[in-house]
């Protein structure tokens, strides 16, 4: 099956090679972090978390929403997302090597990294992190391509298929919620410490993912010749719908109780978040347009006419990603940063060394995800 | 290179032995290991070391910054010369950043407006220790919270958990910054954190710290806490301050108003 990522079209090799063009970016631009060392980004002693975190947290949910497809397919029988099962398995692959990366790149002694190993630490939560990501990856490697070759081979997958499917149910709510106690844990910032933390992360993951997937599918239908079947679409984006209101709504709570307590150090991170604090407003434009994104792809999603049409469906998706991508990224790590402890009040501001080693391992997981999928399309376009 | 020649079955076997081995020996080193902080845990004869700044002996809001001095030149603290990327293991603030909780439009005009000194405040329930993953920093019996720069992989899960903004991260080499290196302490590699040690090399010589040796108007105390010492008079005989205490770190900084 393997050998199917070497034969592909002009147009596969060229979004191959658009790919590792990103790549070398990146890896250049790390070689200058390794070099020099983390002073290359925009982080300080102030605001020690950017983008790198922001995006290790947000590919984490991608990785975990996985399960919306394993849950139905396998506890409700839901046949019609047979076909892209596999698919949702190999974009969890994907999306915990782009996670696991981003600790990696964001580490100041990466060589050190296996420390983590050397000396387990289990009151740390970064620890328990490393541990469960792992296993999960390791649990959606063995699903998604144990599936694939009794499709393959034209036999009925092996029986212990399904008990593994049922831990990765389990495993994957428990890489987000891990994921979050990195941060709802910590007395110190207040902005974090909400046990509605896990929950959020958990309804933003299953927002985010099946939006890409909608994405990635619609993709595939339209240059690679792969038809997901117009009912797994619908209800993805059913589920899709559900979620991000869900998320907008876990938002708004979170709002209330801190705005409506008064506390004032509580008070002051959200202020900054949404309206800016002391004449700092950086992360104001991308708070609004977080916010504009998910509400209008909410309205998007829950009229039945523009949520049937592929186009506005995909717009919709997009809108759901990216507001995700910001609401769950920057607009989480930063503002639990702002003010310090002591009260300082500066802004963050990616570098371009730091956008450019984002962008590569964003290439990196693309990549994986297209030798992936092409395997997948390989064998079932071999059985047409 | 015939005796170069290894089989396929013998480079399996090595290769299972091996990763055997890795597997195991952290496993083994749970049961068996005189841990680094054990092997350097002094003695506590005395129970736990704390520090007391009487804010009105000190005569910083006077430019006075002999304690810092001296404890970065001991230290070999870099001066980087950019807010971003300063490294601090002493320095001072407005009584406002240091006690937020306190902010209050009455306090008392001449406290309000004194600068206050702030370190690691060597919490006896230290949430850098707890989050840290490789257990490069960890509390030492007599209270001491340290640090190992050769375990550190830099991944500032401390400095987010500090509620004091006590640690800093080299974002650089350190050592082209330092005007002056003191060999009797190491300096440190790019891409680790690093605070105040209560100058616990120091007092394995029998030193009292360099701050407090610095100062000359007898603002810092240090010693252990027990009955009889100068730090136990001190603070069980007057109002006294300690950095949000209300998070339930509890801090070992004392501040006498």
């Amino acid at each position: 099956m393997i050998e199917n990522i070497l034969k592909g079209g002009k147009k596969y090799w060229l979004l191959i090679s658009g790919l590792l063009l990103f790549m070398a970016a990146g890896l250049a631009a790390y070689l200058q972090q390794w070099d020099i060392g983390l002073a290359v980004t925009g982080l300080s002693r102030d605001i020690s978390w950017g983008l790198y975190i922001a995006n290790f947290t947000f590919f984490v949910g991608v990785a975990a929403s996985a399960v919306m497809l394993v849950i139905p397919y396998y506890l409700h029988n839901t046949k019609e997302f047979r076909r892209i099962l596999i698919l949702g398995e190999f974009m969890a692959v994907a999306a915990c090597l782009v996670a696991i990366t981003f600790i990696l790149v964001d580490l100041g002694q990466p060589a050190r990294v296996f420390n983590i190993i050397l000396y387990p630490s289990p009151g740390s939560i970064i620890f328990w992190d490393v541990v469960v990501l792992t296993v999960y990856l390791l649990l959606n490697i063995v699903l998604g391509w144990v599936a694939l070759d009794a499709e393959y081979k034209e036999v009925d997958p092996p029986t212990w298929l399904k008990p593994l499917a049922i831990v990765s149910i389990v495993w994957a709510v428990s890489i987000h919620t891990v994921t979050a106690f990195i941060y709802a844990g910590l007395a110190a910032r207040l902005f974090w410490l909400t046990a509605l933390l896990a929950p959020r992360f958990l309804a933003s993951a299953f927002a985010s993912g099946p939006a890409l997937l909608i994405l990635l599918a619609l993709a595939m239908k339209k240059w690679g010749g792969f038809d997901p079947g117009n009912q797994s679409l619908d209800r993805l984006a059913k589920i899709v719908a559900y979620a991000i209101i869900i998320t907008v709504f876990f938002l708004l709570l979170e709002i209330f109780t801190v705005f409506y307590s008064q506390v004032p150090e509580a008070m002051a991170h959200f202020q900054y978040l949404l309206f800016g604090l002391d004449g700092h407003y950086s992360l104001v434009p991308w708070t609004w347009a977080s916010i504009l994104l998910a509400c209008t792809a909410i309205v998007m999603l829950v009229v039945p006419a523009s949520r049937q049409n592929r186009s506005t469906l995909a717009l919709a998706c997009a809108a759901v990603f990216i507001a995700i991508w910001i609401d769950k990224g920057l607009g989480l790590v930063i503002p639990g940063f702002i003010p310090s402890p002591l009260g300082a009040i500066s802004e963050y501001t990616p570098t371009l060394i730091e956008i450019l080693i984002t962008t590569g391992v964003w290439a990196m997981g693309g990549l994986v995800l297209t030798l992936l999928f092409k395997v997948v399309l390989a064998v079932r376009q071999g059985k047409q | 290179m015939s005796n170069m020649n290894i089989d396929r079955r013998s480079f399996l076997k090595l290769t299972a032995l091996g990763l055997v081995a890795l597997a195991a020996k952290p496993a083994l080193d749970l049961i068996s290991k005189p841990s680094a902080a054990s092997a350097l845990n002094g003695p506590a004869p005395g129970g736990r070391l704390v520090m007391v700044v009487n804010l009105n002996a000190c005569t910083s809001p006077d430019g006075c910054i002999d304690c810092i001095a001296a404890c970065h030149r001991v230290h070999n603290v870099p001066d980087i010369g950019n807010r971003k990327e300063d490294i601090r293991w002493l320095w001072d603030v407005s009584y406002d950043q240091a006690f937020p909780d306190q902010e209050d439009r009455f306090v008392a005009e001449p406290l309000h407006d004194r600068r206050v000194l702030v370190l690691c405040n060597h919490c006896d329930n230290p949430p850098c220790v707890k989050v840290c993953p490789t257990q490069a920093t960890w509390r030492r019996d007599d209270g001491i919270v340290m640090m190992d720069y050769h375990r550190c992989i830099g991944c500032r899960y401390c400095m987010a958990a500090c509620p004091y903004g006590s640690r800093s991260f080299n974002w650089r080499d350190p050592r082209p910054y330092i005007k002056t290196v003191d060999n009797s302490y190491p300096t440190r590699t790019k891409g680790v954190v690093e605070k105040c040690n209560f100058c616990q090399e120091r007092l394995a010589e029998g030193l009292q710290p360099a701050c407090v040796e610095a100062c000359s108007n007898g603002a810092l105390t240090f010693g252990y806490l027990k009955p009889g010492t100068e730090v136990y008079k001190l603070i069980s005989s007057q109002f006294n301050l300690r950095r949000k205490d209300e998070l339930g770190t509890r801090p070992q900084v004392y501040y006498l108003p």
